[in-house]
């Protein structure tokens, strides 16, 4: 018997360390680490010694103190008393208020725009085309600034409203367009109006409920009950019946010239609008190549089969081409909508109160705290971008093809 | 033959086709089907067709009535007299402030110029394949004479760095040879720190050798800087990018998890923060009293931050390679390295060429967002000097049509560009 015997434990050289594949990567491993530890510990040592020569350091007390300076959007409570804490907040929310914003306008731009963009209509095409062409080749910077800038020249002074003989007058008294921005009617919540959102809130429950309940029909029995009137129906019924029986606790409350200015009302300023339409537009036209790419992807085949089953348009098109196109929709759509998050912050450009414009800016310089400020914001961002990232990952789990 | 004698007439060609109906031909029959094919359809057209007439007829006569010589606005109005038209002379008195920056020596216009042209010769080769390898040549030495034509002084400093970067490959080249990859990248990098010291003394005792004038980097502005900031960051965010992206596809946790880290820290925050902490924070972390100037730490930030997105579309192509083609590189006996650089980079490269050109198409884009930390760029000039200068103050569409005009002209070419790349590397036949 030929016995080769291994000695595996004898004869362990520091060359191996290099040449064995065993053990390489662990070298290679602890190399980099210590690399990586010794350039932070540069860095870091710099950062120490500069902040020293410059009197300064790392201090957080600066969120507890007063802010002292007004912000011209306020969401929540604040006044120029309270903490930079507290504007840093109201940054925040006004940040996903116009991301918010922007995310649902471009989707529906997007949308029509790649479905247009298809059709077999030459001239809208060729609109459409045009519209997705010039957007996405021209910075998303220019766009905000040339939307600000019209809006604040092209738009009447609210002055201009007054008198009998006004240049301009409101949109059924109810809406006017000035160069400092929107006045459009607010809704006034009274005691009861909870009630109210309440109902509403439980009729989209129930609406999902319904069409649950008939898609379940639909598959034991085959008997198809017609879904979209119902579906209206508890939708707005039970709220408008909970409205008028509380005695209609919801108001509107109408913006009013009074003297040089509008009051009451909600006064959607010239900077948010600007940006709101400019990243609405932009990513519009991102999104509607997405959607178009999408619907494309999908074989000329999948619709034939469909229709050689017996299937009408309207069921092909919900039920074969839809959820196909929707798997190739929706990652590049959650990026997009994580890029709008992104570039809202060139709301420092147009002065909208956002958080870079609050703690990246004013804060800042106030402060001159800008490392921990800046640290703070990016933060911030990253926690935003990880959490649209993860919900992408579920979904995208979720909707994978099921390969068996 | 003799059994049709009466027949009086045969006919021995057949009756030439009649003509469709007129609806059913030409141009109308295009029409029907594509432009009124149904009710939604008329009324889209009739809609498109209004809304296009009308922008003409709104923008036509403003364009055309445009007047191009006198000094400031209020001459334009004058001139103009409350009939529509634009006030082009703006651009005719400002053109040269928005291309090059408002402290860039006039005299010196035709450096940055020439390098520009000598840019879209040195891209050629590296955009189209079939133009001769040749011309790879002058693409290697570009980078170092657009040095010294944009920022000048003496041609000693570019030729000493582009020689430390020769003696650099040679010592690499050679050191391989004898032993393995990672002795030569080290001797190859010392190599280029040896020749770039002895250089120094070089340069430093002949200042005035064929030199230029020297233009200091605050001193840039205009579409000059956004085209500068543009290129330079996306080619040197490329090597950078796919030392990431073969980081994170790695088997090594540790340096997968330092790469996987690092993009996703970079691909989750705005671009601006980063430009803030070029403009604030990066001077903190450099060793007391070193001064870089605004436009290096913005150079290195803008870097860091397309390096993470074009590392993402290298890993798409790398993920995309056939399990295959790193089997094969195994079996070759091939070490990593090896294998990296003969076989699997040059298909990964290949396939990520598009993605890496529109990475490159946005980040050219987002470098307008310098003009947010006061630096002048095209859009940092219309904002600051031309808006705010008594002359021209309340003039803006002008202004940001030319800035539209020639981003999209840039945009719009590259974009196309690589979608006739992705035809041409398709190999697939539909």
């Amino acid at each position: 018997m030929s016995s080769t015997t291994h000695t595996e434990t004898s004869k362990f050289s520091l060359s191996m360390l290099i040449n064995d594949t065993r053990y390489r990567s662990t070298t290679f491993q602890v190399i980099a680490l210590i690399g990586l530890i010794f350039a932070m510990g540069y860095l870091v040592s710099n950062l120490l010694s500069n902040l020293a020569d410059a009197g300064l350091n790392i201090s957080w007390r600066f969120f507890g103190e007063t802010a002292g300076y007004d912000i011209n959007q306020m969401p929540i409570e604040y006044d120029n008393q309270m903490s930079h804490g507290r504007a840093s907040l109201v940054g925040a929310v006004n940040t996903l208020i116009v991301a918010f914003l922007a995310c649902v306008s471009a989707t529906v731009l997007g949308v029509i725009a790649g479905v247009l963009r298809l059709s077999n209509n030459w001239v809208v095409s060729k609109l459409m085309a045009i519209y997705v062409e010039a957007f996405r080749n021209v910075p998303v910077l220019v766009w905000i600034l040339i939307i600000f800038l019209v809006m604040s020249n092209v738009l009447p002074q609210p002055r201009e409203f007054r008198g009998d003989a006004a240049a301009s007058s409101m949109w059924f008294d109810m809406v006017a367009f000035t160069n400092r921005g929107v006045y459009i009617p607010r809704m006034i919540m009274g005691d009861l109006s909870w009630f109210v959102v309440g109902t509403f809130a439980l009729s989209i429950a129930g609406v999902f409920v319904f069409r649950r309940y008939a898609r379940h029909l639909l598959f034991s029995t085959g008997r198809l009950i017609p879904t979209v009137l119902p579906s209206i129906g508890i939708l707005i019924i039970p709220t408008v019946v909970a409205y008028l029986l509380l005695g209609r606790p919801i108001g509107l409350e109408y913006p009013v010239l009074k003297g040089f200015n509008f009051s009451g009302g909600l006064h959607l300023r010239l900077s948010l609008i600007a940006l709101w339409f400019a990243l609405a537009i932009y990513t519009g036209a991102f999104i509607a190549e997405n959607v178009r790419a999408g619907i494309q992807a999908i074989s000329h085949g999948q619709t034939e089969a469909a229709a050689a089953l017996g299937m009408r348009p309207g069921r092909i098109m919900s039920l074969i081409i839809l959820p196909q196109a929707l798997r190739v929709i929706v990652p590049p759509l959650i990026s997009q909508y994580l890029n709008i998050t992104k570039n809202s912050s060139l709301a420092i450009a147009v002065g909208y109160m956002d958080i870079t414009g609050t703690l990246g800016g004013i804060t800042l310089n106030q402060t001159g705290r800008a490392i921990e400020c800046i640290l703070v914001l990016m933060l911030f961002y990253l926690v935003i971008s990880l959490s649209i990232s993860a919900i992408m990952n579920v979904y995208n789990n979720a909707m994978k093809l099921k390969e068996r | 033959m003799s059994d049709t004698p009466n027949i009086g007439f045969v006919r021995h060609e057949p009756i030439p086709p009649s003509p469709p109906p007129v609806q059913q031909a030409g141009v109308v029959k295009w029409v029907r089907e594509n432009l009124f094919s149904n009710w939604v359809n008329s009324i889209l057209t009739i809609l498109s067709i209004y809304f296009v007439v009308k922008i003409i007829l709104a923008s036509t006569p403003w364009m055309w009535n445009g007047v191009w010589t006198t000094s400031s606005l209020r001459e334009c109005r004058e001139v103009l007299q409350g009939t529509s038209g634009a006030c082009w002379s703006v651009l005719a008195e400002r053109w040269n402030q928005m291309l090059f920056g408002f402290q860039y020596p006039v005299e010196a216009y035709w450096r940055p110029t020439l390098a520009f042209v000598l840019l879209l010769i040195c891209i050629a080769p590296i955009l189209f394949q079939k133009l001769p390898r040749n011309m790879l040549i002058f693409s290697a030495i570009y980078p170092f004479l657009a040095f010294w034509l944009i920022w000048g002084g003496t041609l000693l400093t570019p030729v000493i760095v582009a020689l430390s970067l020769i003696a650099g490959y040679l010592a690499f080249v050679k050191v391989e040879r004898l032993t393995g990859f990672a002795t030569a990248l080290l001797s190859g990098v010392a190599a280029v720190v040896l020749v770039l010291y002895l250089g120094s003394f070089v340069t430093s005792a002949l200042p005035e050798f064929i030199a230029l004038e020297p233009v200091a980097s605050r001193d840039m502005g205009g579409f000059m800087l956004n085209l500068i900031l543009g290129t330079v960051c996306v080619s040197l965010s490329i090597p950078l990018g796919i030392v990431l992206a073969l980081g994170r596809q790695s088997n090594m946790p540790i340096i997968k998890g330092i790469c996987v880290v690092f993009i996703e820290f970079i691909r989750g925050v705005p671009l601006i923060t980063l430009l803030f902490v070029a403009n604030v924070v990066l001077s903190y972390f450099f060793p007391p009293g070193t001064n870089l100037d605004l436009i290096l730490r913005v150079i290195i930030m803008i870097t860091l931050f397309s390096a993470a997105y074009i590392a993402e579309v290298i890993r798409g192509g790398l993920a995309a390679l056939p399990r295959g083609q790193y089997e094969a590189a195994d079996s070759l006996g091939l070490d990593y390295p090896q294998a990296m650089r003969l076989i699997i980079l040059p298909q990964a490269l290949k396939i990520s060429i598009p993605g890496i050109v529109n990475v490159a198409v946005g980040l050219f884009k987002d470098t307008t967002l310098v003009s947010v930390i006061s630096m002048f760029d095209l859009v940092g000039m219309i904002r600051g000097p031309i808006s705010s200068s008594t002359a021209w103050t309340g003039i803006y569409w002008e202004l940001y049509l030319f800035a539209i005009l020639l981003f999209f002209v840039v945009c719009y070419g590259i974009s196309q560009y690589s979608q006739w790349l992705e035809r041409q590397l398709r190999t697939d036949h539909h």
